[in-house]
């Protein structure tokens, strides 16, 4: 087996047998979902011009809320330390670490986003927008996350700073995914968003492995 | 250029060149802000719609201005630390960030009190406010995230990454709220009919842009003249000259 199949590997099982950490940020999401109808009152048009942004505001909140324990114990155990002296690569080793997280983490939330799209009385015309944008843009949250997150592993209390940090910069990836689920409600071509979309998350796939690698090593220092 | 500059790396000579450099900045700083303002303020003639209440733009576009210029020659800092391990650079990164601040937040805060009499509201959700409110948040997480760090080299370190980062991001989040602001446009949102402006309000204008930038000048270097003396306190140049400063003072 390949080294970097390993790690995939043993983050799977890692996560599998503490259910518990990955369960929370869905229940969170599902939670927060939850208060916008109570919060602005139960009306049907309402929910439904504010759903799409409710659950990606929910989606980037509980992405934070996963994030900070990315790298924390293999930091803390020597685990990364330990790649490093392999010889493996390490952003490579950071790019599985995060998609291995993003399927643990994140995809969970996009499977249940049928139920949520239920509550906030979604036309299915914008949920299959709103599936894409999710299902493109998410990622990108992981990916850009990780670099702060690796940043801030060695720090004690790295919660809201990560989230202080990581807000502005998802701020376009907002934009543009709320833009695809309006462009859907008029039965607008929403290609050309979806396609920014496809490019940011093509960049950070690309880019920020190296990032994650470089700011591992500073938080070693 | 490289044999040239090298030598500010060591923070003796940077405190050095900051000491020469500061009274060329502070004199453009005073000369163009007295000379841009009172002229701006009291002789440019007043607007033909807006009446007196157009003077605000001496503050408010060269602060709105500058604000994204200094964002990315803090990260301009940052990057030259990262390259050539410089602990200077990642100084006047730091020293150059909380005037970025200062610079966002009086554009912002201007802005407001002008929107307030024009718009007749102090905040709407116009593309330009937005970005430079982004902006304003940039800045906060670079300065939290170098305070976070009590090592203040791998806080520098860390702080260029995440300026970096926002640097990259500056053009995304400047067109992506441009273009959100125009989706959502409605017939509440007004905008600023922006006349080509007259050259007698030019110039003034142009002279406090001059005089902020020598302010922004000033400011970056007492800031990062403290910085190197609060870093290098250990130093025995910053013990000599703390102390020939002090005796002098007793003078």
């Amino acid at each position: 087996m390949s080294p970097l199949m390993s790690i995939f590997k043993r983050d799977w099982q890692l996560a599998m047998r503490n259910k518990s950490e990955f369960i929370q940020p869905l229940v969170f999401f599902v939670l927060v979902i939850t208060l916008f109808p109570i919060g602005v009152g139960p009306g049907l048009a309402t929910l439904q011009k504010i759903g799409p942004g409710v659950i990606w505001v929910a989606a980037i909140l509980s992405a934070l809320l996963g994030m900070e324990k990315l790298f924390r114990d293999d930091f803390n155990d020597g685990f990364l330390e330990q790649i490093q002296l392999s010889g493996v690569s390490l952003s490579l080793a950071m790019f599985i670490k995060v998609f291995c997280h993003w399927l643990l983490f994140i995809l969970p939330l996009i499977v249940v986003s049928p139920m949520l799209a239920l509550f906030l009385n979604l036309t299915p015309a914008m949920y299959w927008a709103l599936l894409a944008t999710l299902l493109l843009g998410t990622p990108i949250l992981s990916f850009v996350g990780g670099i702060a997150v690796a940043l801030t592993v060695g720090l004690q209390r790295g919660g809201v700073l990560l989230s202080l940090i990581l807000i502005p910069v998802f701020i376009p990836l907002l934009i543009f995914a709320t833009s695809v689920v309006d462009s859907a409600v008029f039965g607008l071509n929403y290609w050309p968003q979806l396609a920014i979309i496809a490019a940011m998350l093509c960049g950070a796939i690309a880019i920020t492995p190296f990032a994650m690698s470089y700011a591992i090593r500073v938080s070693h220092h | 250029m490289f044999t040239w500059l090298h030598p500010y790396a060591k923070t003796e000579r940077a405190y050095a060149l900051c000491q020469s450099l500061f009274p060329y900045f502070l004199s453009a700083a005073v000369l163009g802000l007295v000379v841009g303002l009172v002229w701006g303020l009291v002789f440019a003639p007043p607007d033909y719609q807006q009446g007196d209440s157009f003077r605000i733009i001496y503050i408010h576009v060269p602060s709105a201005i500058l604000a994204m210029g200094t964002y990315v020659a803090m990260a301009t800092a940052g990057l030259v630390g990262l390259v050539w391990q410089w602990k200077t650079a990642y100084m006047s990164m730091i020293a150059i960030a909380p005037v970025g601040a200062l610079m966002t937040f009086i554009s912002l805060f201007t802005g407001a009190a002008w929107g307030k009499p024009m718009w007749g509201t102090w905040w709407i959700w116009d593309a330009r406010l937005t970005s430079q409110l982004i902006l304003l948040f940039l800045y906060f997480g670079v300065m939290a995230l170098y305070a976070a760090f009590s090592d203040k080299q791998q806080a520098g370190k860390a702080a260029a990454i995440i300026a970096l980062v926002g640097v990259i991001n500056i053009p995304i989040i400047h067109y992506s709220v441009e273009w959100w602001n125009t989706l959502h446009q409605g017939s509440t949102i007004t905008k600023i009919g922006r006349p080509s402006i007259a050259p007698e309000m030019k110039w003034p204008l142009l002279v406090s842009i001059a005089g902020f930038i020598g302010l922004i000048g000033t400011l970056v270097l007492l800031q990062l003249k403290n910085v190197i003396l609060i870093r290098e306190a250990h130093r025995p140049w910053v013990k000599k000259l703390l102390l020939t400063s002090s005796t002098k003072g007793e003078r």
